[in-house]
């Protein structure tokens, strides 16, 4: 098959899907709506896997296939053609989208078994998998855009789909609110860059970035980039975007596996790593991305040792891993932002999967304080817990060690990084590594805090398979992207096979010294040796030891208060810019509005109505009247003409 | 003696005089009376003082032209009463009186 036709099956099998869906969303059959959905997710992911394979096959350099469908727009210099290119980052991604997608898929059927709207889900999700490809696929900005915004209505939708919960349908409003602040940015940047080079596509841009690096602010790459960022910061949950991220856990939760833990959320990373030259001939820009980041990485990790909800810790988690991404990107280390990116999508859709599995054993019960010793109940989710775990906390082999671990060596050595980001990233991987543990003690470990009444049991196979899938993948999915330093020592020295892989498409910050092994390595074993003594301290604290948090919660007093509480952002933000702005629009809406634009049309209608009501006096069918007027007509005129 | 000059040489602003009198009259009487057969008797009046005039200027002109209108005129004027009068006619049918007011049913 061509590569048009495969590219148009990649892309249009879910949107086929949604409308199948879409048409019959009063049925009932969970099996019969799933499998549609499923087998579309799953023609996506051939198609793509197929393509990735004739990728393969190019040599280096010309990795890339473009299809041209159409022309879209064009307007004067705008020309906007409906394009997509699968080149080495692309790949990665409509991988991880479609085959990730599949599974979340199938984990669905089982999930959402007895939900009255379960084709209408299913719509929705197929819906999000079309929008993300266009995304991910479109080879210029306003296709990317198109797909940015599906996928935000998608996530509304999605969050609210439980709609008659006034508060998940609240979720759902502060998500695309939040969102549609970053996609105004997004719009901007839009703008700014299509001034700057008259054209919006990737690779153009790409290839008219000029190779000296911008130092003012109001310079226009750099002013574009920060839109951009900004629209990343909404769309991937960043602070001070970030707040709607943990409120959107109110979705189902494949649902916040899927679009706010794998897939959507990564999209603003992926964005910078597309324009990866661009960002870096703007190094404030870049500056600011990697503070950013490794803010919000350490933020989002400690709000996360104190909560209680099992998914709102696995989603404070999900901001700060995508904290880590940024940390990356804003360091020129794209690649290793990339391969955290997959790495992510592959451990925590599967810690997403197995909360989901959880709750679905708990009878929708979500807080970790009333689990505790499931290991017995669910044996085969707790493995598949286990191996997430183990990924996130960054213990080698699995995935996130290497991912996590290339990140923070390109902190540290990086021109652009600082070792005040590697501390950074370090502290967030010692809080990741404590509340992950605390998650895994509550709810596996230790001694049961099940309710009596509640009986859990475990999910069946159709919920399980995508478990184990994705355990495989959290276990070795990392070993694409194994750092020189290990891969010298291992037999048969594999290399960095993600690395060259990624060459020819990402820029690499100028400047770059050869790294010092011994320093690697001793950065390497500083963090995860930190990692697992607090791990070790959490495991302490919670499974030997269950007195002892509350102990030291109420010795920090305040503080822990304040961390609790998510550092009252969201009050902040409420109290600072949602109520003044709620009660400016109100005093818009009485004086200017209701008093003035309203009492002004008020009068017009008045007067209209006035005059009419003396006019209407005259015509009253009086026919002596009438000729008396006609005789008044006549003598005014002939008084007009004889006077005159 | 100018007021005996007034009547005794009759001319031609006498009859335009007495044709004004009796048009206002006539309108008068459309206006103010409620009787519609009154009202039929008024516009005859107006008509005929016009018809008063025309002949009056045809006289001085030495112009046939005006008389001959007069004859149209009259006419029209037995035609248009004729009209009215069944009119009025079917209008006391219905309501045993004659008055200008019924005529407003005659709308659609």
């Amino acid at each position: 098959m061509s590569h048009q036709t495969l590219m148009a099956i990649l892309i249009l099998s879910p949107l086929v899907g949604f409308l199948i869906n879409g048409f019959r969303y009063k049925k009932h059959s969970a099996e019969l709506s799933g499998s549609i959905a499923t087998g579309a997710a799953v023609i996506s992911f051939i198609a793509a896997l197929l393509m990735v394979i004739d990728l393969i096959g190019l040599p280096p350099e010309e990795r890339k296939i473009i299809v041209h469908f159409f022309d879209w727009i064009a307007v004067d210099r705008l020309k906007i053609s409906a394009g997509f290119t699968i080149d080495q980052i692309s790949a990665i991604m409509v991988l991880v989208v479609t085959g990730v997608g599949s599974l979340i898929h199938l984990f669905s059927i089982g999930y959402m078994h007895h939900d009255k709207g379960v084709a209408k889900y299913f719509a929705y999700l197929n819906l999000f998998l079309f929008n993300m490809l266009l995304l991910v696929l479109g080879d210029n900005l306003l296709v990317m855009f198109v797909g940015w915004e599906g996928v935000g209505l998608c996530s509304y939708l999605l969050i609210g789909f439980w709609f008659t919960d006034k508060e998940k349908a609240a979720a759902g409003m502060k998500a695309f609110v939040t969102n549609r602040i970053g996609d105004a940015a997004f719009l901007l940047g839009m703008f700014v860059l299509f001034l700057t080079f008259g054209t919006l596509n990737f690779q153009e841009i790409n290839h008219m970035v000029p190779t000296t690096s911008e130092l003012t602010w109001l310079a226009p790459i750099t002013l574009a980039t920060l839109f951009l960022f900004i629209g990343a910061t909404g769309k991937s949950a960043q602070i001070p975007l970030y707040v709607w991220l943990p409120d959107a856990m109110a979705g189902p939760t494949p649902v916040s596996a899927l679009i706010h833990a794998a897939t959507m959320v990564t999209a603003g990373v992926y964005m910078i790593i597309r324009l990866n030259p661009l960002f870096l001939a703007a190094p404030n820009t870049m500056a600011i991305i990697a503070g950013i980041g490794g803010l919000t990485a350490v933020m989002a990790a400690s709000i996360g040792m104190t909560q209680w909800d099992i998914k709102k810790v696995l989603a404070y988690s999900t901001v700060s891993q995508l904290g880590y991404m940024f940390l990356a990107c804003g360091v020129g280390a794209f690649g290793a932002a990339l391969f955290h990116l997959m790495t992510h999508a592959f451990f925590k859709a599967l810690m997403f999967l197995g909360s989901g599995s959880v709750i679905h054993a708990m009878h929708e019960e979500q807080d970790i304080r009333k689990m505790g010793g499931l290991r017995k109940y669910l044996p085969y989710t707790h493995l598949t817990f286990l191996i997430g775990w183990l990924a996130i906390i960054g213990v080698p082999p699995f995935a996130g060690f290497f991912s996590k671990d290339e990140i923070l060596w390109q902190a540290f050595h990086s021109p652009r990084g600082h070792w005040a980001l590697w501390a950074m990233g370090a502290l967030g991987a010692v809080m990741t590594a404590f509340y992950m543990t605390r998650l895994m003690a509550l709810t596996f470990w230790g001694k049961s805090r099940v309710p009596k009444e509640t009986h859990p049991h475990e999910s069946p196979w159709i919920m399980l398979l995508p478990l184990i899938v994705l355990a495989i993948l959290s276990a070795v999915g990392g070993w694409v992207g194994i750092p020189h330093v290990i891969s010298e020592i291992l037999p048969g020295q594999p290399g960095n096979l993600l690395e060259t892989w990624l060459e020819p498409v990402i820029k690499s910050v100028p400047g770059v010294a050869e790294g010092d092994p011994t320093q690697e390595w001793s950065l390497m074993g500083v963090s995860v040796t930190l990692a697992v003594i607090s791990a070790l301290l959490a495991y302490h604290f919670y499974v030997r030891d269950p007195s002892k948090p509350k102990k030291v919660a109420e010795s920090l007093g305040k503080f822990y208060e304040l961390v609790y509480n998510k550092y009252f952002v969201d009050e902040a933000y409420f109290g600072w810019i949602i109520n003044p702005l709620v009660s400016l629009s109100k005093g818009i809406w009485y004086y200017i509005d209701v008093n003035f634009i309203d009492k002004t049309t008020y009068v017009v209608a008045d007067l209209v109505r006035g005059g009419g009501q003396f006019v209407r006096g005259v015509q009253n069918g009086n026919i002596q009247q009438y000729a008396m007027y006609i005789g008044l007509g006549v003598v005014a005129t002939m008084t007009y003409v004889l006077m005159r | 003696m100018p007021s005996s000059d007034l009547f005794l040489e009759v001319g031609l602003s006498h009859y335009l005089v007495l044709s004004a009198i009796l048009f206002v009259a006539g309108m008068a009487g459309v206006l103010l009376r409620r009787n519609a057969i009154v009202i039929l008797m008024s516009v005859e009046l107006m008509l005929n003082a016009v018809n008063l005039s025309f002949v009056a200027f045809s006289h001085y002109m030495g112009q046939m032209d005006g008389q001959i209108m007069v004859f149209f005129v009259m006419t029209i004027a037995a035609a248009e009463v004729s009209v009215g009068l069944a009119i009025l006619v079917s209008i006391f049918k219905r309501y045993k009186e004659v008055n200008i007011r019924f005529f407003e049913h005659l709308k659609g």
